[in-house]
């Protein structure tokens, strides 16, 4: 498929949007963000370094940043504005708040999706398979220890609510 | 500018063709880098990242090819890494796993740095690269298809399809040095690859040369000092000096993540380490 006019649709969150009047070469995550009103995932390091811009696509965690956005059009876009329902919260973001998990919050956003992405294949992750699963995503300012304690509370309040 | 995705080779081979000057992304690890920082600004692309033929894995016993868009994380753990369990090392300790997601040997090859964490491997294999075009499909050795940094043997309208390597009797090992335990570009990496039926060793390393760098004599001079058939320890004194060798092959340069100095301490050390975890029990 070509696209050269310049107009193309995106499944993002289960919704068609379609893209117009962009350049066609942009990033996924600046699509996202400025193009759709989605502003959940984050833009710092632009090289796929820092994880802020995390996002599923068709089941795996990628740096949206990476992703030229014309190519991911066939493709399940999900975004940190889905994961929970409206005006609620997650296990693992209710867990963020009550750990003390977010400081600035910039790199909140993507730690939630690649937690979420590691909890739905691994419901009991290992600390190692843990530190493992966010290694990709650098926190600058509440450092890595509540950020652990949130996904382990995550892990147990997951757990007991699926009992 | 345009932007075609294919979703099988044929169709991609023909955009190809109908436009040879068209730059190729398969997982955008490299590529958009460049285009988020302005360091380039693409007329037409052709994404590569829905093809399936690309992601093939095929095994007939005495080799391996994998396809050049399968994802590192597809190599972490299972066959691949059981096949060729350098391989599998190497393709861990990639970035993140964000990138390990979306970065692939063809990517490694595309873009050709020296400090493609695959290259090693596949050189102190001796891949054999397969490349496709229109109406053509060739076989080029990892040796002649890595041309220079950031240079390659591929010509326009051709595609990298998959990397075929040897499946190995004997020990095989990846190494890197990175400025931290993740999500590191390489500062300098080794590959060691001791084939016991061959009674030969092959070590490459990565991020210390113009492309990847095969130390011949050093292979030599052990497989002379060692019976390389025989699974034997190997002593400090010979591991010691086997690093020195290699690292005297080695023609790194100082940059913004190395010196010159540290990398070839770096690999010599890595070289040695390997080496004495291939004789360990």
């Amino acid at each position: 498929m070509s696209i050269d006019n310049e107009i193309y649709s995106l499944t993002v969150n289960g919704e068609l949007h379609q893209v117009k009047d962009a350049w066609i070469g942009e990033s996924l995550l600046y699509v996202l963000r400025e193009r759709l009103g989605l502003p959940g995932a984050k833009g710092a390091c632009e090289q796929g370094e820092c994880g802020s811009c995390t996002v599923i696509i068709d089941g795996q965690a990628v740096c949206s940043c990476l992703v030229m956005a014309a190519t991911a059009i066939d493709s399940e876009i999900t975004t940190v504005e889905s994961l929970a329902e409206k005006y609620g919260l997650t296990a693992v973001q209710d867990a963020f708040i009550t750990e003390g998990g977010v400081q600035c919050g910039f790199c909140t956003p993507g730690l939630i999706v690649a937690i979420e992405h590691l909890l739905n294949k691994n419901a009991e992750p290992s600390e190692l398979e843990i530190k493992e699963a966010i290694s990709g995503n650098i926190c600058r300012c509440t450092g890595y220890g509540r950020i652990f304690e949130a996904v382990t509370t995550a892990v147990a309040t997951r757990k007991a609510t699926q009992s | 500018m345009s932007v075609v995705v294919p979703r099988t080779l044929t169709d991609a081979l023909r955009a190809m063709a109908a436009n040879p000057s068209a730059l190729l992304l398969q997982g955008g690890t490299d590529l958009m880098v460049e285009i988020n920082f302005n360091h380039r600004k693409p007329v037409d692309v052709i994404a590569l990242r829905k093809i399936h033929e690309l992601r093939a894995v095929k095994i007939d016993g005495e080799t391996i090819s994998i396809g050049a868009g399968l994802p590192y994380q597809e190599m972490e753990s299972g066959q691949i890494a059981e096949l060729v369990p350098a391989l599998g090392q190497a393709a861990r300790t990639v970035g993140s796993p964000q990138i390990r997601a979306a970065g692939s040997l063809g990517g490694n090859l595309g873009t050709c740095s020296p400090a493609g964490d695959g290259l090693p491997v596949l050189s102190a294999l001796d891949a054999m690269i397969n490349l496709r075009s229109a109406n053509a499909s060739r076989n080029v050795s990892i040796h002649e298809f890595m041309v220079g940094v950031k240079r390659n043997a591929k010509q326009p309208g051709e595609i990298i399809v998959s990397a075929t390597v040897p499946i190995v009797r004997g020990w095989q090992g990846f190494a890197k040095v990175g400025v931290r335990n993740a999500m590191v570009i390489s500062v300098a990496s080794c590959c060691l690859v001791v084939d016991r039926t061959k009674g030969s060793i092959a070590v490459a390393l990565g991020a210390v040369g113009p492309t990847v760098i095969r130390c011949r004599q050093a292979e030599q001079w052990l497989s002379t000092n060692v019976d390389l058939k025989q699974d034997a320890m190997i002593g400090a004194k010979l591991a010691k000096e086997f690093g020195e060798r290699v690292a005297n092959e080695a023609r790194p340069i100082d940059d913004h993540r190395g010196t010159a100095e540290y990398r070839r301490h770096a690999v010599a050390t890595l070289a040695s380490r390997l080496l004495q975890r291939s004789g360990a029990r």
